[in-house]
């Protein structure tokens, strides 16, 4: 502040008081614009934390009826009239799991209500009591009492998602079934269990028989194969790129290309799939190898960018002291610049990763959207993936699914929330020790 | 400045070294980088057993001469080495020499402590074990404790050898670095203002030993104080922008410059 500024400027003692009134008043905007932005700052952190919430909210309420089954207890003779021990597997076990219910029902005669009743139970009771003769043939001739699931529809009257109160014609279970389902609870028959087929089966049209395993299988083969090829290519690519290229228009050519590749939409690294891995090179179609070397594509500029990054910020006397002592440039890379920047790589190598995880766009592509019921065995089987499990399942019309999508949807989450921890406790633990 | 009584020796040692051929000699040495000049026309020898000082002030080239005689300045693109330097009449820009081989006979000892985030004995048995110098551990773990003796870091370090080299003090850790330096067996130690980041009892500590390691090594140091320069070199050459003004023994730079820039950089009136 100078006097030419100030009116009637007179001692420096006056103008001192001024400019002190003056900044004063300053001040009190200076502050307020402070307590304005940290107030904006709050307001869009809590705001972000309501949708976070507000999502797992949404998605917890959803999944926790999945996660339990209504099942149906059955005491069942196994007649060796019924089943030809010769012929184990090829017996007709519907007929043998509706015999107790309808002995159950003995006033149930018409032939629409006795397919109505056995409608109640799942097709996947008769699974489980052939399984169970298969696996312990000496059963046979034997009176057992077994667990056997009861049908969606019961399953979700049961939970309630399916109201009795709401007109028939609204309903996919009939009035008669909703007595009949009462009266198997009055005989203690009904009991609600912890919904392991979904943590065990692959995909089903039966939601009951339904679960994400197949899919989970689907994504561990596919994301082992992603970081099998895009890890080594990425780490390689960003070593070379930081430490041994030189740096002329080439390299800043390849730089901006692979910084462009991290934007492209990912459908378009499905298409590319489709086009080269399974169109020219013949590989087989729904297959992990072929999904993981599309998800390897897309991961590989994030690996190359974050471990360029990480390369970056080893400080150069760390190189010097190296080559001072005489290390080989491949030694000076190898046994201290990358050690020190691995935290970094792996950090960046994770979160490509969890973004490979929740990718379904170029999986459609390649064929992986397909139903597949059997858990696959290696990277060339058949096979989904967990975002695409919850995409087919979103799509399907039973009311049993809206739950299990959200059960998926929740152990995806699960396994980002997992992989996004593991990588800050990396970064957090090995952050700049030297 | 003892000038009076050191005469004698001071005249009698210089005598002794003429008569050898210099450890290092470069002739003509011009560097660039990129369009700039930084070095011109530097011709300069340093004697074996001798600790020869390089002084002048900020950006005169003194770490980019010091830095050429391990070819350092290699690993930075735009800079460009002219002239000859030769060590034990071997021409280090020549063609056939390798770089690594090379550094495994210079070494060299930086202005910031950089010890490898390992730990205390991996630091040290580091470039023995890149080079292949120990045949087996015993010997390995003898070359690491001569090291840390004739760096006076052993008594401080040797029961905790395996904690990481960076929890030690800024002196300590410039030991360390030295430590790990002649645990190769170069022939010559470059050292670029090797005390600029300690304080003074740390410096007086280096200080120490590099007079101690003269006897092994020959020694060249950067060096931004003149007090230290005159402590512990025997020699010294004066760099100003880019050009050896002057060069000879550090009690006669210190005492009776020949040239005016010296004198004005020695008495604080230039730098």
């Amino acid at each position: 502040m100078t006097s030419e500024t100030l009116p009637d400027s007179g001692t420096i003692r006056d103008r001192n008081s001024d400019k002190s009134a003056l900044v004063k008043a300053g001040l009190k905007r200076r502050y307020a614009a402070e307590r304005r932005f940290r107030a904006y700052g709050v307001a869009g952190i809590l705001f972000g934390l309501g949708c976070i919430l507000l999502l797992f909210y949404t998605i917890g309420s959803n999944a926790i009826p999945a996660f339990t089954q209504t099942m149906l207890r059955l005491d069942i003779t196994l007649d060796p009239q019924d089943i030809d021990p010769d012929a184990i597997s090829t017996a007709n076990y519907r007929k043998i799991v509706r015999q107790p219910v309808r002995a159950l029902f003995p006033e149930v005669t018409s032939r629409r209500d006795k397919r109505a009743l056995a409608a109640m139970l799942s097709p996947g009771a008769a699974y489980a009591v052939r399984q169970m003769v298969i696996d312990d043939p000496s059963l046979i001739g034997k009176r057992i009492s077994i667990l056997v699931p009861l049908s969606d529809d019961i399953d979700q009257l049961n939970k309630g998602a399916i109201k009795a109160s709401s007109d028939e014609t609204e309903r996919r279970v009939s009035n008669k079934q909703i007595a009949w389902f009462e009266r198997l609870q009055d005989f203690g028959l009904v009991e609600t269990v912890f919904n392991t087929t979904l943590f065990t089966a692959g995909d089903s049209r039966e939601p009951e028989l339904a679960g994400i395993w197949g899919a989970v299988v689907g994504s561990f083969f596919t994301m082992i194969v992603t970081l099998a090829l895009a890890f080594p290519i990425g780490v390689a690519s960003a070593v070379y790129l930081e430490e041994f290229a030189p740096k002329n228009k080439w390299t800043q050519v390849i730089e901006v290309n692979i910084n462009n590749l991290a934007a492209v939409p990912s459908i378009v690294f499905g298409l590319l799939g489709l086009a080269v891995y399974i169109n020219f090179f013949g590989l087989p179609r729904s297959a992990p190898l072929v999904g993981g070397m599309v998800l390897a594509l897309m991961t590989l500029p994030t690996i190359i960018i974050a471990g360029r990054a990480a390369l970056k910020a080893v400080p150069p006397s760390i190189r010097d002291a190296a080559r001072g002592l005489g290390a080989s440039p491949l030694q000076v890379t190898t046994h201290h610049v990358l050690p020190l920047a691995m935290p970094g790589i792996l950090t960046g190598t994770i979160i490509g990763m969890a973004q490979a995880l929740g990718e379904t766009a170029p999986l459609l592509m390649i064929g992986m959207v397909a139903f597949i019921v059997d858990i696959p065995g290696g990277v060339t089987d058949p096979a989904t993936v967990m975002p695409v499990q919850i995409y087919l399942w979103s799509d399907a019309p039973e009311r049993a699914f809206v739950e299990r999508t959200s059960a998926a949807i929740a152990v995806l989450l699960g396994f980002l929330i997992l992989m996004n921890t593991l990588a800050v406790f990396l970064r957090k633990k090995f952050e700049r020790k030297w | 400045m003892q000038a009076a009584n050191t005469v004698l020796i001071e005249e009698a040692e210089p005598a002794t070294h003429t008569n050898a051929p210099p450890k290092v000699s470069a002739r003509d040495v011009c560097v660039y980088y990129g369009d700039k000049q930084a070095l011109f026309d530097v011709d300069l020898d340093i004697h074996a057993h001798q600790v020869t000082a390089l002084i002048g002030p900020s950006g005169c080239g003194k770490s980019t001469f010091l830095r050429c005689l391990n070819r350092m300045n290699d690993t930075i693109d735009i800079c460009r080495v002219e002239g000859r330097i030769v060590i034990d009449d071997e021409d280090i820009y020549a063609r056939h020499v390798d770089v690594v081989h090379l550094r495994a006979r210079v070494g060299m000892v930086f202005q910031k402590p950089n010890p490898f985030p390992k730990s205390i004995y991996d630091n040290v048995a580091y470039g023995p074990r890149i080079h292949g110098l120990a045949s087996g551990k015993d010997e390995l773990d003898d070359i690491v404790e001569t090291s840390l003796r004739r760096a006076g870091l052993w008594d401080e370090v040797k029961d905790r050898a395996a904690e990481p080299g960076t929890g030690l003090s800024g002196g300590q850790q410039q030991r360390l670095c030295i430590a790990r330096a002649i645990a190769v067996q170069p022939e010559v130690i470059l050292m670029d203002e090797p005390c600029s980041a300690l304080d003074p009892i740390a410096t007086a500590r280096i200080e120490e030993l590099i007079d101690e390691l003269r006897e092994q090594f020959t020694i060249v140091i950067v060096t931004h104080s003149m007090q230290q320069a005159a402590r512990v070199s025997q020699k010294t050459a004066f760099f100003h922008l880019g050009v050896l003004v002057e060069e000879g023994d550090t009690e006669q730079i210190f005492t009776t410059p020949k040239d005016d820039r010296t004198q004005a950089y020695i008495t604080g009136r230039i730098g």
